[in-house]
């Protein structure tokens, strides 16, 4: 399995969202300061031009008096005045034929402009020149070559008047609408600058947003995404390798907590079912083997026990013999109950079952330790549930589990004293998942069940699979809904199967049933008495049906919680709690009370869990199925 | 002319057959044997036996089987049933089968004399062409009680609760009954657990097996100041506990009604 250090550095969601989110950024940044940067340029150009205007109205109406007067030298001072201005780069008027009359710049004086001169263009560019120009045409923004700072010009024509006409120099004939053009050019150098350093200023603060936002989603990427996800799959790469009791800590409240949470509690169920799936298997064999060793050795102890007590009989007058006999005797005893308590414990005749109230059983059980409690200082607690219904069970057995968790908390909680609780209540729990398959039949009724191969300690459902030429055999899991099937071929994705009866080949293949999950072809076996089970024949698809279990909707159980005070148990024992001869009460006990009480619990199709906290005690918690 | 056993052994294991034959050497009885159910059928039809020992577990016949045939046969011999897988199910099955005792696997040499010894003694005093004179005539239960084998009576009290005791002819197969060890109040036993313990002036112990399981809430000490109500009126003053039953329906089914005694 890949390990998160593996992942790579392109691949990790932290750095995903980095990109994603800086890109983000960059674009809304980007079109914010493209408007911004805009529309700070046209209300500055828009201010120079109102400027330009004004002034350029200003120079004109300041030299009509002396243009009447045709003043001239007063006229090129006034203008090589204005002209001092730095913003104001050049000021000139232009007679009709496109000649300098005046200008700021003296060496000018004299020089031709072409029609095509930025000065001219704005009237010119029409071959008949325009007479009147609107103030908004009046300007325009022009470089005199590439590199140079951007200019703003104005051109104002100068209108002839009645008295230039008629005024005694008599320049100008009537005729002439335009005499000529009065040309002031403004450098926008300093708002160019102005707009240059904003445009830095923005690409800066793009340049640090950007980092600033890659670090602050790195940190919280990490703390809220790559330690949960460190923790996580490092707790799946605990358990593949087998360590069921590995727990993820608090990693918070938000998704990957929950997720977190979930997993921990898959773990300990899952924990759960195989500690009883392995039980399961393991008691039905031991039992055996037990009645087996039981016989057999019960036999030869028959040989040493009968001779070594009728030489006991013999040896009256022997002191020292027989004391050596009684040992012989004794210890011969011992084995005898050693052998009584491993059948006990392999017992494996069907519980004498009758409808029982749980609570008298508890409450018998209780009246048998009452004293042991008593001396134990332990303060009992009981919530027992009136409203109990009762249990198809067999009292005595259901005693001696009761017993023996009640004998055993006793011991946990040892001398100093402590407390006791017992509590019943009745509990709902999904038919799915709880309710073994026991028999199967196909539409010919043969048998289906497979005692050979068991999954979970259940004899299987065997069917014969045919998928894509191959042709092989199926065990389906006989817990309704848990879906462990064992595949006896291997199945390409997608393939299509038909699932047929092994002894006479009959198809289970329901033609009209479809899945309703996935719309594939649905199996459909009989249930002797108790309808059909239906299912999904895709390889991929997990839907079951059992209409007959279904419709009895969750099946109850009696819930009991044995809980003390007591010493609890390692974690590490816990999976070894209900195995035959496992006891950490030394010389005390044989090792087989657990056993018989997972034994028990099995036998009534009930379950038994353990919860304990190693100093602070332990809780079993049984559950009965009701009918 | 046929030669009179006083036992036959029927048992597998050859161990388990010498030592039972080591034992009853001592007391001088003459023990026969057979290594399997069919063999001892074959021996029975033969010889004459008082009393029969068999194991369960045999190959081929079992010991129920051997029960039932000898039931066929009308063979009026009483057998004591034996086994290494000694649980509480088989003890009870072989009672109800027809079964005078039954001894778990292993005994002790005192455990197996005391019930062949009533065995015997069972023997004299219910088969009237036994040439022994000294037949005694024994009351049988009354007809509202149940049995467990020949052994324990219960009966049932309209409050629930049960009386138990033992039947006058377990009584009478035991010699000079000198004292009883009862189990403690509040003690839960199980069907054929055993209840008392009878012992004999010569030392003997005789174990009452229980012919149900329960609380006991309540024995009979009377019985330790006179032990000779137990002799003179065993099915009523002569109770040893009262009991409340935890399974009495179940465990009814394998009780003999005494009723179909007479």
């Amino acid at each position: 399995m890949k390990g998160f250090t593996e992942i790579g550095i392109l691949k990790r969601i932290g750095l995903k969202l980095i990109i994603a989110v800086s890109f983000t950024a960059v674009i809304i940044i980007g079109v914010y300061s493209y408007f911004n940067i805009k529309s700070q340029n046209d209300v500055l150009l828009g201010e120079v031009e109102r400027h330009a205007n004004q002034l350029s109205e200003t120079v004109k109406n300041s030299m009509r008096y002396s243009m009447l007067l045709n003043q001239r030298e007063h006229i090129q001072e006034t203008i090589s005045t204005i002209g001092i201005d730095p913003t104001i780069r050049d000021v000139r008027i232009l007679n009709k034929e496109g000649e300098i009359i005046y200008s700021t710049k003296q060496t000018e004086i004299g020089n031709m402009l072409d029609k095509k001169a930025e000065s001219c263009y704005a009237c010119h560019a029409e071959n008949k020149p325009l007479e009147k120009l609107p103030i908004k045409d009046r300007t325009r923004i022009f470089k005199l070559h590439p590199d140079s700072t951007r200019i703003m010009g104005i051109v104002n024509p100068i209108y002839n008047e009645k008295s230039c006409s008629t005024s005694e120099c008599h320049a100008h004939p009537e005729e002439a609408t335009v005499l000529g053009v009065l040309d002031v050019s403004i450098s926008l150098n300093s708002i160019d600058n102005q707009l240059t350093r904003n445009q830095i200023r923005v690409f800066w603060f793009a340049v640090i947003s950007v980092i600033a936002l890659g670090f602050i989603i790195g940190f919280f990427v990490k703390r809220w995404v790559d330690t949960p996800a460190k923790e996580l799959i490092k707790a799946t790469n605990e358990v593949a390798l087998g360590n069921l009791n590995y727990v993820i800590k608090d990693i918070g409240n938000d998704e990957l907590g929950y997720l977190a949470k979930s997993f921990n509690n898959m773990i300990k169920k899952l924990d759960e079912t195989r500690l009883q799936l392995v039980q399961s298997d393991k008691m039905a064999s031991l039992g055996r083997l037990a009645a087996g060793v039981a016989h057999e050795i019960n036999n030869p102890l028959t040989g040493v026990l009968t001779y070594s007590s009728f030489l006991l009989k013999r040896a009256k007058d022997n002191p020292q013999m027989q004391e050596d006999l009684n040992v012989i005797v004794r210890e011969t005893m011992r084995s005898r109950e050693i052998v009584k308590g491993l059948l006990d414990f392999a017992r494996q005749s069907t519980p004498k079952k009758s409808l029982v109230e749980i609570n008298e059983i508890i409450k018998r059980a209780i009246t048998v330790v009452n004293n042991q409690l008593k001396y134990g200082k332990i303060n009992l607690v009981t919530e027992l549930n009136n409203q109990l219904p009762k249990v198809t069970a067999d009292a005595n057995q259901i005693q001696q589990v009761f017993l023996n968790l009640l004998l055993n908390a006793i011991d946990a909680i040892g001398t100093e004293g402590g407390s006791l609780n017992i509590k019943t209540n009745l509990t709902n729990l999904s038919p799915k998942g709880n309710t073994q398959i026991k028999s199967a039949v196909c539409t010919k009724n043969h048998n289906l069940i497979y005692k050979e191969f068991k999954i979970g300690g259940v004899p299987s459902i065997h069917l014969k699979i045919k998928s894509n030429g191959n042709e092989g055999f199926i065990n389906l899991d006989p817990t309704y809904g848990n879906n462990r099937h064992f595949f006896g071929i291997n199945l390409a994705k997608n393939s299509t199967i038909s699932l047929n009866c092994p002894t006479c080949d009959i198809s289970l293949i329901d033609k009209n049933e479809k899945c309703p999950e996935c719309g594939g072809p649905v199996y459909k076996i009989t249930i002797p008495n108790q309808g059909y089970l239906m299912g999904c024949a895709s390889f991929n698809d997990r839907w079951q049906q059992w209409e007959f279990i279904d419709r009895g909707g969750d099946r109850q159980f009696v819930e009991i919680i044995i809980k003390d005070s007591g010493c609890g148990i390692p974690q590490e024992n816990i999976s070894k709690l209900f195995e035959p001869f496992f006891s950490t009460k030394g010389q005390k006990g044989t090792g087989l009370g657990l056993a018989i009480v997972w034994g028990i619990i099995d036998n009534h199709n009930g379950s038994i869990d353990v919860n304990s906290e190693l100093g602070k005690g332990t809780a079993f918690s049984i559950k009965l199925p009701l009918a | 002319m046929k030669e009179e056993f006083d036992i036959l052994i029927v048992d597998d294991e050859q161990v388990v057959i010498d030592s039972v034959k080591r034992i009853c050497g001592i007391n001088n009885y003459r023990v026969d044997f057979a290594l399997d159910a069919e063999k001892a059928l074959d021996k029975i039809s033969m010889q004459r036996y008082r009393i029969i020992i068999c194991d369960i577990m045999m190959p081929g016949m079992d010991g129920f089987q051997f029960l039932d045939e000898i039931h066929n046969r009308n063979i009026d011999t009483p057998v004591i049933i034996t086994s290494g897988y000694s649980t509480i199910e088989n003890a009870v099955k072989s009672l109800y089968s027809g079964a005078l005792d039954f001894i778990p696997k292993p005994f002790t040499f005192d455990e197996i004399i005391s019930v062949i010894k009533r065995c015997l003694k069972y023997r004299d005093l219910t088969n009237p062409s036994s040439n022994k004179s000294n037949t005694i005539m024994h009351v049988p239960c009354p007809a509202k009680y149940f049995r467990l084998g020949y052994s324990c009576w219960v009966n049932p009290f309209h409050d629930g609760s049960v009386y138990i005791g033992a039947t006058d002819i377990f009584i009478k197969t035991l010699e000079n009954i000198k004292s009883l060890e009862y189990l403690e109040n509040d003690t839960t036993i199980n069907q054929a657990e055993p209840l008392i313990k009878i012992i004999s002036e010569d030392g003997t112990v005789n174990q009452l097996y229980s012919a149900i399981s329960g609380r006991i809430i309540e024995s009979n000490h009377k019985l330790l100041t006179d032990i000779t109500l137990l002799e003179k009126d065993p099915y009523f003053a002569g109770w040893f506990y009262r009991i409340i039953p935890n399974q009495l329906e179940y465990e009814m089914s394998m009780l003999t009604p005494c009723s179909s005694d007479r």
